[in-house]
Protein backbone atom coordinates (compact mmCIF):
# COMPACT_ATOMS: atom_id res chain seq x y z
CA UNK A 1 0.00 0.00 0.00
CA UNK A 2 0.83 3.91 -0.60
CA UNK A 3 1.41 5.76 2.86
CA UNK A 4 0.29 9.22 3.13
CA UNK A 5 2.66 11.76 4.32
CA UNK A 6 1.99 15.97 4.92
CA UNK A 7 3.62 18.56 6.16
CA UNK A 8 1.76 21.00 8.54
CA UNK A 9 0.94 23.75 6.37
CA UNK A 10 2.78 26.31 8.41
CA UNK A 11 6.17 24.61 6.78
CA UNK A 12 8.64 27.95 5.07
CA UNK A 13 8.12 27.62 1.55
CA UNK A 14 12.15 27.58 1.26
CA UNK A 15 12.09 23.90 2.30
CA UNK A 16 9.23 22.90 0.09
CA UNK A 17 11.88 20.69 -1.59
CA UNK A 18 13.52 19.29 1.22
CA UNK A 19 10.44 17.61 2.23
CA UNK A 20 10.22 16.12 -1.07
CA UNK A 21 13.95 14.76 -0.78
CA UNK A 22 12.91 13.47 2.66
CA UNK A 23 9.82 11.69 1.58
CA UNK A 24 12.25 9.54 -1.06
CA UNK A 25 14.76 8.98 1.96
CA UNK A 26 11.55 7.99 3.76
CA UNK A 27 10.71 5.24 1.33
CA UNK A 28 14.17 3.87 1.03
CA UNK A 29 14.87 3.39 4.82
CA UNK A 30 11.63 1.87 5.13
CA UNK A 31 11.47 0.27 1.70
CA UNK A 32 7.76 1.36 1.29
CA UNK A 33 5.82 3.59 -0.62
CA UNK A 34 4.78 7.00 0.82
CA UNK A 35 3.12 9.92 -1.22
CA UNK A 36 3.88 13.23 -0.15
CA UNK A 37 0.17 15.69 -0.43
CA UNK A 38 0.88 19.21 0.75
CA UNK A 39 -2.05 20.76 2.03
CA UNK A 40 -2.49 24.44 0.81
CA UNK A 41 -4.46 25.43 4.61
CA UNK A 42 -5.10 23.95 8.01
CA UNK A 43 -8.63 23.77 6.88
CA UNK A 44 -8.16 21.44 4.26
CA UNK A 45 -5.68 19.59 6.55
CA UNK A 46 -8.33 19.05 9.21
CA UNK A 47 -10.66 17.34 7.01
CA UNK A 48 -8.41 15.23 5.52
CA UNK A 49 -7.27 14.07 9.27
CA UNK A 50 -11.02 14.15 10.35
CA UNK A 51 -11.72 11.45 7.08
CA UNK A 52 -8.67 9.61 8.10
CA UNK A 53 -6.49 9.93 4.91
CA UNK A 54 -3.14 10.49 6.65
CA UNK A 55 -0.78 8.14 7.43
CA UNK A 56 2.67 10.45 8.64
CA UNK A 57 2.71 13.90 9.13
CA UNK A 58 5.27 16.33 10.01
CA UNK A 59 2.55 18.46 12.69
CA UNK A 60 1.86 21.65 14.56
CA UNK A 61 1.57 21.69 18.02
CA UNK A 62 -1.65 22.90 17.84
CA UNK A 63 -3.25 19.51 16.11
CA UNK A 64 -0.67 17.34 18.63
CA UNK A 65 -4.41 16.70 21.01
CA UNK A 66 -6.11 16.03 18.47
CA UNK A 67 -4.10 13.61 16.34
CA UNK A 68 -2.85 12.10 19.79
CA UNK A 69 -5.84 11.71 21.62
CA UNK A 70 -8.78 11.43 19.21
CA UNK A 71 -7.11 9.74 15.71
CA UNK A 72 -4.28 7.59 17.62
CA UNK A 73 -1.03 8.57 16.41
CA UNK A 74 2.25 8.44 18.01
CA UNK A 75 4.85 11.34 18.13
CA UNK A 76 7.90 9.62 16.55
CA UNK A 77 10.94 12.26 16.59
CA UNK A 78 11.23 16.22 16.94
CA UNK A 79 13.72 18.43 14.79
CA UNK A 80 16.37 19.35 16.71
CA UNK A 81 16.71 22.40 18.55
CA UNK A 82 14.33 24.35 17.15
CA UNK A 83 11.37 25.20 19.36
CA UNK A 84 7.80 27.24 18.23
CA UNK A 85 9.13 30.79 19.54
CA UNK A 86 7.09 34.13 19.11
CA UNK A 87 8.04 37.71 18.46
CA UNK A 88 5.56 40.77 19.05
CA UNK A 89 7.01 43.26 17.22
CA UNK A 90 5.89 46.88 16.06
CA UNK A 91 7.47 49.71 13.39
CA UNK A 92 10.36 51.12 14.83
CA UNK A 93 8.91 54.38 15.03
CA UNK A 94 6.04 52.97 17.03
CA UNK A 95 5.14 54.84 20.46
CA UNK A 96 4.78 51.65 22.02
CA UNK A 97 8.04 50.80 24.05
CA UNK A 98 6.07 47.29 25.12
CA UNK A 99 3.03 44.53 25.02
CA UNK A 100 1.41 47.55 27.75
CA UNK A 101 1.57 50.23 25.96
CA UNK A 102 -1.02 48.82 22.88
CA UNK A 103 -4.27 49.70 23.48
CA UNK A 104 -7.92 48.37 22.85
CA UNK A 105 -8.72 48.42 19.04
CA UNK A 106 -5.30 48.17 17.96
CA UNK A 107 -4.70 45.99 14.70
CA UNK A 108 -3.17 42.85 14.69
CA UNK A 109 -1.26 41.37 11.62
CA UNK A 110 -0.54 37.65 11.89
CA UNK A 111 -0.80 34.22 10.41
CA UNK A 112 -3.06 30.98 10.38
CA UNK A 113 0.00 29.33 11.92
CA UNK A 114 -2.36 28.17 14.72
CA UNK A 115 0.61 27.71 17.40
CA UNK A 116 2.13 30.90 16.75
CA UNK A 117 -1.00 32.87 17.11
CA UNK A 118 -2.28 30.94 20.24
CA UNK A 119 0.90 32.08 21.78
CA UNK A 120 1.18 35.67 20.41
CA UNK A 121 -2.20 36.48 21.66
CA UNK A 122 -1.11 35.48 24.96
CA UNK A 123 1.61 37.95 24.72
CA UNK A 124 -0.71 40.73 24.27
CA UNK A 125 -2.87 39.34 26.90
CA UNK A 126 -1.08 41.76 29.89
CA UNK A 127 -2.37 44.80 27.84
CA UNK A 128 -5.27 43.43 28.10
CA UNK A 129 -6.09 42.33 24.78
CA UNK A 130 -8.09 39.76 23.31
CA UNK A 131 -9.88 38.50 19.82
CA UNK A 132 -12.91 40.49 20.64
CA UNK A 133 -11.23 43.95 20.84
CA UNK A 134 -8.72 43.69 18.77
CA UNK A 135 -9.14 44.06 14.75
CA UNK A 136 -7.30 40.72 13.37
CA UNK A 137 -5.55 40.97 9.63
CA UNK A 138 -4.41 37.32 8.69
CA UNK A 139 -1.95 37.66 6.42
CA UNK A 140 -0.13 34.54 4.18
CA UNK A 141 3.17 34.64 5.41
CA UNK A 142 5.51 36.77 7.99
CA UNK A 143 7.17 38.91 4.97
CA UNK A 144 3.59 39.62 4.38
CA UNK A 145 3.19 40.52 8.75
CA UNK A 146 6.21 42.73 8.25
CA UNK A 147 4.79 44.56 5.23
CA UNK A 148 1.50 45.39 6.94
CA UNK A 149 3.35 46.90 9.83
CA UNK A 150 5.86 49.29 7.63
CA UNK A 151 3.20 50.00 5.52
CA UNK A 152 1.03 51.25 8.64
CA UNK A 153 -2.48 48.77 7.58
CA UNK A 154 -1.28 47.05 11.05
CA UNK A 155 -0.03 48.26 14.21
CA UNK A 156 1.39 45.25 16.07
CA UNK A 157 2.48 41.31 14.53
CA UNK A 158 2.76 38.26 15.66
CA UNK A 159 6.08 35.95 14.10
CA UNK A 160 7.35 32.77 14.89
CA UNK A 161 10.56 34.16 16.24
CA UNK A 162 12.45 31.97 13.78
CA UNK A 163 10.70 33.96 10.51
CA UNK A 164 11.24 37.00 12.25
CA UNK A 165 14.85 36.44 12.51
CA UNK A 166 15.33 35.62 8.71
CA UNK A 167 13.53 38.52 7.63
CA UNK A 168 15.58 41.16 5.56
CA UNK A 169 18.20 42.98 7.87
CA UNK A 170 17.00 46.28 6.09
CA UNK A 171 13.17 44.42 6.49
CA UNK A 172 14.12 44.10 10.48
CA UNK A 173 15.73 47.27 10.62
CA UNK A 174 12.50 49.23 11.14
CA UNK A 175 10.99 46.85 13.17
CA UNK A 176 11.08 46.91 16.82
CA UNK A 177 10.55 44.26 19.19
CA UNK A 178 8.15 44.09 22.09
CA UNK A 179 8.70 40.73 23.45
CA UNK A 180 9.70 37.20 22.36
CA UNK A 181 8.79 33.96 24.11
CA UNK A 182 10.84 31.62 25.28
CA UNK A 183 8.62 29.11 26.21
CA UNK A 184 11.46 25.68 25.16
CA UNK A 185 8.83 22.84 24.98
CA UNK A 186 6.10 23.67 22.47
CA UNK A 187 7.55 22.01 19.07
CA UNK A 188 6.80 20.61 15.69
CA UNK A 189 6.80 16.50 15.82
CA UNK A 190 6.54 13.96 13.23
CA UNK A 191 4.04 11.66 13.98
CA UNK A 192 2.40 8.00 12.59
CA UNK A 193 -0.79 7.23 11.86
CA UNK A 194 -2.53 4.02 13.58
CA UNK A 195 -1.96 1.85 10.15
CA UNK A 196 1.86 2.68 10.38
CA UNK A 197 1.77 0.97 13.63
CA UNK A 198 4.37 -1.92 13.28
CA UNK A 199 6.65 0.33 11.33
CA UNK A 200 7.20 2.85 14.47
CA UNK A 201 10.15 1.21 15.45
CA UNK A 202 11.87 0.63 12.80
CA UNK A 203 11.12 4.59 11.33
CA UNK A 204 12.19 6.17 15.09
CA UNK A 205 15.51 4.53 14.77
CA UNK A 206 16.45 5.32 11.02
CA UNK A 207 15.29 9.12 11.76
CA UNK A 208 17.39 9.28 14.94
CA UNK A 209 20.15 7.87 12.97
CA UNK A 210 19.63 10.30 9.39
CA UNK A 211 22.07 12.80 10.84
CA UNK A 212 24.97 10.37 10.86
CA UNK A 213 24.49 8.90 7.41
CA UNK A 214 26.82 10.26 4.63
CA UNK A 215 23.90 12.49 3.10
CA UNK A 216 21.94 13.09 6.42
CA UNK A 217 23.29 16.71 7.62
CA UNK A 218 22.56 17.77 3.63
CA UNK A 219 19.05 16.40 3.59
CA UNK A 220 18.62 17.94 7.50
CA UNK A 221 19.64 20.84 6.38
CA UNK A 222 17.11 21.52 3.43
CA UNK A 223 14.68 20.67 6.36
CA UNK A 224 15.94 23.82 8.31
CA UNK A 225 17.12 21.82 11.12
CA UNK A 226 20.11 19.23 11.75
CA UNK A 227 18.76 16.07 13.35
CA UNK A 228 15.61 14.39 14.60
CA UNK A 229 15.43 13.55 18.36
CA UNK A 230 13.64 11.59 20.12
CA UNK A 231 10.60 12.25 21.91
CA UNK A 232 8.95 9.63 24.33
CA UNK A 233 5.02 9.57 24.66
CA UNK A 234 4.81 11.36 27.80
CA UNK A 235 6.83 14.69 26.55
CA UNK A 236 4.08 14.62 23.85
CA UNK A 237 1.32 14.28 26.05
CA UNK A 238 2.70 17.35 27.91
CA UNK A 239 2.78 19.44 25.38
CA UNK A 240 -0.05 18.89 24.63
CA UNK A 241 -2.02 19.51 28.57
CA UNK A 242 0.40 22.60 27.78
CA UNK A 243 -1.54 23.71 24.72
CA UNK A 244 -4.84 22.95 26.21
CA UNK A 245 -4.16 25.04 28.84
CA UNK A 246 -3.28 28.08 26.45
CA UNK A 247 -5.87 27.55 24.21
CA UNK A 248 -8.37 27.65 27.23
CA UNK A 249 -10.37 30.37 27.37
CA UNK A 250 -13.79 30.32 29.97
CA UNK A 251 -17.43 30.99 28.40
CA UNK A 252 -17.31 34.70 29.79
CA UNK B 1 5.49 18.42 55.70
CA UNK B 2 6.72 21.82 55.03
CA UNK B 3 9.03 23.66 56.64
CA UNK B 4 8.77 26.66 58.43
CA UNK B 5 10.71 30.07 56.27
CA UNK B 6 13.82 31.33 57.83
CA UNK B 7 15.04 34.63 58.25
CA UNK B 8 18.08 33.95 56.51
CA UNK B 9 16.39 33.48 53.35
CA UNK B 10 14.54 37.08 54.17
CA UNK B 11 16.47 40.32 52.97
CA UNK B 12 14.58 43.28 53.89
CA UNK B 13 12.17 44.49 56.54
CA UNK B 14 9.44 41.50 56.50
CA UNK B 15 6.42 40.90 58.63
CA UNK B 16 5.77 37.38 59.93
CA UNK B 17 2.61 35.23 59.58
CA UNK B 18 1.61 32.27 60.37
CA UNK B 19 -0.63 30.24 58.15
CA UNK B 20 -2.84 26.82 58.06
CA UNK B 21 -2.10 24.61 55.48
CA UNK B 22 -5.20 21.99 54.31
CA UNK B 23 -3.30 18.14 55.98
CA UNK B 24 -0.12 20.21 56.63
CA UNK B 25 -0.77 22.23 59.73
CA UNK B 26 0.93 25.76 60.24
CA UNK B 27 4.08 27.06 58.67
CA UNK B 28 5.09 30.14 59.69
CA UNK B 29 5.73 32.77 56.38
CA UNK B 30 7.77 35.64 56.37
CA UNK B 31 6.62 38.24 54.08
CA UNK B 32 8.32 40.86 52.97
CA UNK B 33 5.70 43.66 50.63
CA UNK B 34 7.83 44.48 47.76
CA UNK B 35 6.28 42.64 44.08
CA UNK B 36 8.44 40.94 41.55
CA UNK B 37 7.70 41.89 38.07
CA UNK B 38 6.56 38.75 36.06
CA UNK B 39 9.21 38.26 33.37
CA UNK B 40 8.30 39.07 29.84
CA UNK B 41 7.27 35.80 27.40
CA UNK B 42 7.64 33.28 29.70
CA UNK B 43 5.60 30.45 31.28
CA UNK B 44 6.00 29.16 34.56
CA UNK B 45 5.02 25.17 34.15
CA UNK B 46 4.59 23.01 37.27
CA UNK B 47 3.22 19.69 37.21
CA UNK B 48 1.66 17.39 40.49
CA UNK B 49 0.80 14.81 41.40
CA UNK B 50 -3.05 14.13 42.85
CA UNK B 51 -2.04 15.09 46.04
CA UNK B 52 -0.57 18.39 45.07
CA UNK B 53 3.31 17.40 45.61
CA UNK B 54 5.56 19.06 43.08
CA UNK B 55 7.07 16.62 40.59
CA UNK B 56 8.04 18.95 38.27
CA UNK B 57 8.95 22.30 37.45
CA UNK B 58 10.71 24.19 34.60
CA UNK B 59 13.22 26.85 34.50
CA UNK B 60 10.88 29.44 34.79
CA UNK B 61 9.38 28.61 37.85
CA UNK B 62 12.53 27.84 39.52
CA UNK B 63 14.10 31.05 38.71
CA UNK B 64 10.83 32.68 39.78
CA UNK B 65 10.53 30.91 43.21
CA UNK B 66 13.72 31.40 44.28
CA UNK B 67 13.73 28.15 45.42
CA UNK B 68 16.38 25.40 43.89
CA UNK B 69 15.02 22.62 42.44
CA UNK B 70 15.62 20.02 44.47
CA UNK B 71 13.52 21.82 47.48
CA UNK B 72 10.65 22.24 45.45
CA UNK B 73 10.24 18.46 43.68
CA UNK B 74 8.53 16.68 46.29
CA UNK B 75 7.22 19.65 48.37
CA UNK B 76 3.64 20.50 48.19
CA UNK B 77 2.40 22.91 46.09
CA UNK B 78 1.68 25.18 48.67
CA UNK B 79 5.16 25.99 49.46
CA UNK B 80 4.18 29.17 47.50
CA UNK B 81 1.03 29.77 49.75
CA UNK B 82 1.01 33.34 50.12
CA UNK B 83 -1.60 34.57 53.29
CA UNK B 84 -3.09 37.23 51.16
CA UNK B 85 -4.85 34.43 49.33
CA UNK B 86 -8.20 33.32 50.28
CA UNK B 87 -8.86 29.62 51.32
CA UNK B 88 -11.49 29.73 48.49
CA UNK B 89 -9.84 30.55 45.70
CA UNK B 90 -7.93 27.13 46.26
CA UNK B 91 -11.02 25.19 47.41
CA UNK B 92 -12.02 25.82 44.12
CA UNK B 93 -8.85 25.16 42.48
CA UNK B 94 -9.35 21.70 43.77
CA UNK B 95 -12.76 21.21 43.48
CA UNK B 96 -12.30 22.23 39.78
CA UNK B 97 -9.81 20.01 38.66
CA UNK B 98 -10.82 16.68 40.83
CA UNK B 99 -14.13 17.20 38.65
CA UNK B 100 -11.95 16.75 35.41
CA UNK B 101 -12.26 20.09 34.70
CA UNK B 102 -9.97 23.53 33.97
CA UNK B 103 -9.89 26.22 36.49
CA UNK B 104 -8.06 29.30 35.80
CA UNK B 105 -7.76 32.13 37.96
CA UNK B 106 -5.41 35.01 39.36
CA UNK B 107 -2.65 34.18 42.16
CA UNK B 108 -0.36 35.88 44.51
CA UNK B 109 2.48 33.62 45.08
CA UNK B 110 5.32 33.97 47.84
CA UNK B 111 8.61 33.44 46.84
CA UNK B 112 11.11 31.62 49.44
CA UNK B 113 12.71 35.22 49.92
CA UNK B 114 9.30 36.96 51.46
CA UNK B 115 8.84 39.04 48.32
CA UNK B 116 5.90 38.18 46.31
CA UNK B 117 4.67 37.46 42.26
CA UNK B 118 1.11 37.66 40.40
CA UNK B 119 0.49 34.95 37.55
CA UNK B 120 -2.45 34.41 35.68
CA UNK B 121 -2.29 30.81 35.99
CA UNK B 122 -4.24 27.87 34.41
CA UNK B 123 -4.82 24.45 35.95
CA UNK B 124 -5.51 21.17 33.71
CA UNK B 125 -6.21 17.49 34.94
CA UNK B 126 -3.55 15.08 33.02
CA UNK B 127 -5.51 12.52 31.97
CA UNK B 128 -3.83 9.00 30.89
CA UNK B 129 -5.98 6.24 29.62
CA UNK B 130 -8.94 7.80 30.73
CA UNK B 131 -7.53 8.78 34.43
CA UNK B 132 -6.58 11.51 36.00
CA UNK B 133 -3.17 10.94 37.27
CA UNK B 134 -1.89 14.23 38.21
CA UNK B 135 -2.55 18.35 37.72
CA UNK B 136 -0.07 20.89 35.47
CA UNK B 137 -0.23 24.42 35.91
CA UNK B 138 0.98 26.62 33.31
CA UNK B 139 1.07 30.56 34.20
CA UNK B 140 1.57 33.73 32.23
CA UNK B 141 2.08 37.45 32.39
CA UNK B 142 -1.26 38.95 34.02
CA UNK B 143 -2.76 42.22 32.98
CA UNK B 144 -2.20 44.55 35.82
CA UNK B 145 -5.91 45.25 35.77
CA UNK B 146 -6.90 42.14 36.52
CA UNK B 147 -4.24 42.23 39.14
CA UNK B 148 -6.09 45.36 40.92
CA UNK B 149 -9.54 43.83 41.00
CA UNK B 150 -8.20 40.57 42.63
CA UNK B 151 -6.37 42.48 45.36
CA UNK B 152 -9.60 44.03 46.32
CA UNK B 153 -11.86 40.92 45.87
CA UNK B 154 -9.34 38.75 47.75
CA UNK B 155 -8.88 41.00 50.46
CA UNK B 156 -12.95 40.84 50.99
CA UNK B 157 -12.88 37.47 50.92
CA UNK B 158 -10.41 37.19 53.24
CA UNK B 159 -11.74 39.59 55.54
CA UNK B 160 -15.16 37.41 55.52
CA UNK B 161 -12.97 34.01 55.93
CA UNK B 162 -11.55 35.49 59.34
CA UNK B 163 -15.17 36.66 60.40
CA UNK B 164 -16.57 33.41 59.73
CA UNK B 165 -13.34 31.67 61.78
CA UNK B 166 -13.93 34.00 65.12
C1 LIG C 1 -0.92 21.96 39.58
C2 LIG C 1 -1.15 22.80 40.81
C3 LIG C 1 -0.49 24.01 40.91
C4 LIG C 1 -0.65 24.83 42.04
N1 LIG C 1 0.03 26.01 42.09
C5 LIG C 1 -0.08 26.78 43.19
C6 LIG C 1 0.66 27.99 43.31
O1 LIG C 1 1.40 28.39 42.39
N2 LIG C 1 0.54 28.72 44.45
C7 LIG C 1 -0.27 28.33 45.46
O2 LIG C 1 -0.35 29.04 46.47
N3 LIG C 1 -1.01 27.19 45.36
C8 LIG C 1 -0.93 26.42 44.27
N4 LIG C 1 -1.67 25.25 44.18
C9 LIG C 1 -2.61 24.96 45.26
C10 LIG C 1 -1.96 24.30 46.43
O3 LIG C 1 -1.97 22.90 46.21
C11 LIG C 1 -2.72 24.59 47.74
O4 LIG C 1 -4.05 24.17 47.61
C12 LIG C 1 -2.72 26.06 48.12
O5 LIG C 1 -1.40 26.57 48.17
C13 LIG C 1 -3.41 26.38 49.42
O6 LIG C 1 -2.95 25.57 50.43
P1 LIG C 1 -3.96 24.63 51.24
O7 LIG C 1 -4.71 23.82 50.21
O8 LIG C 1 -3.09 23.80 52.10
O9 LIG C 1 -4.87 25.54 52.02
C14 LIG C 1 -1.53 24.42 43.08
C15 LIG C 1 -2.20 23.21 42.95
C16 LIG C 1 -2.03 22.40 41.83
C17 LIG C 1 -2.77 21.11 41.71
Amino acid sequence: MTYIFTVSPDFSPEYLSGWFVFNTWLQKALDCRFHLELMEDFQRLHRAIAADKIDLIYANPYDAALLVREKGFTALAKPQGIADEVVIAVAANSMAMAVEDLPPGVRVASTDDPDVHLIGMILLEPAGLHKENVRLEIAGNYVLVAKKLLQGECEVGIFLARAFDELSRPVRSQLKVLVRSDIQVIHHALMAGPRLIDKIDALTSALVKLAQEPKGQALLAQLGFTGWGKVAPEEVEFMIDLMDTLAYSPAA
Amino acid sequence: MLADMNPAWVTGDFQEKVIKLYGLGVRRVLVVDEEVPYPDGRLIVSRTDLTGVITHVNRSFVEMSGYAEEELIGAPHSILRHPDMPKAAFRDLWDTIQRGQIWQGHVKNLRKDGRYYWVKATVIPNVRCGRIIGYTSVRRKPDRRKVEECKMLYAQMRAKEQLDCL
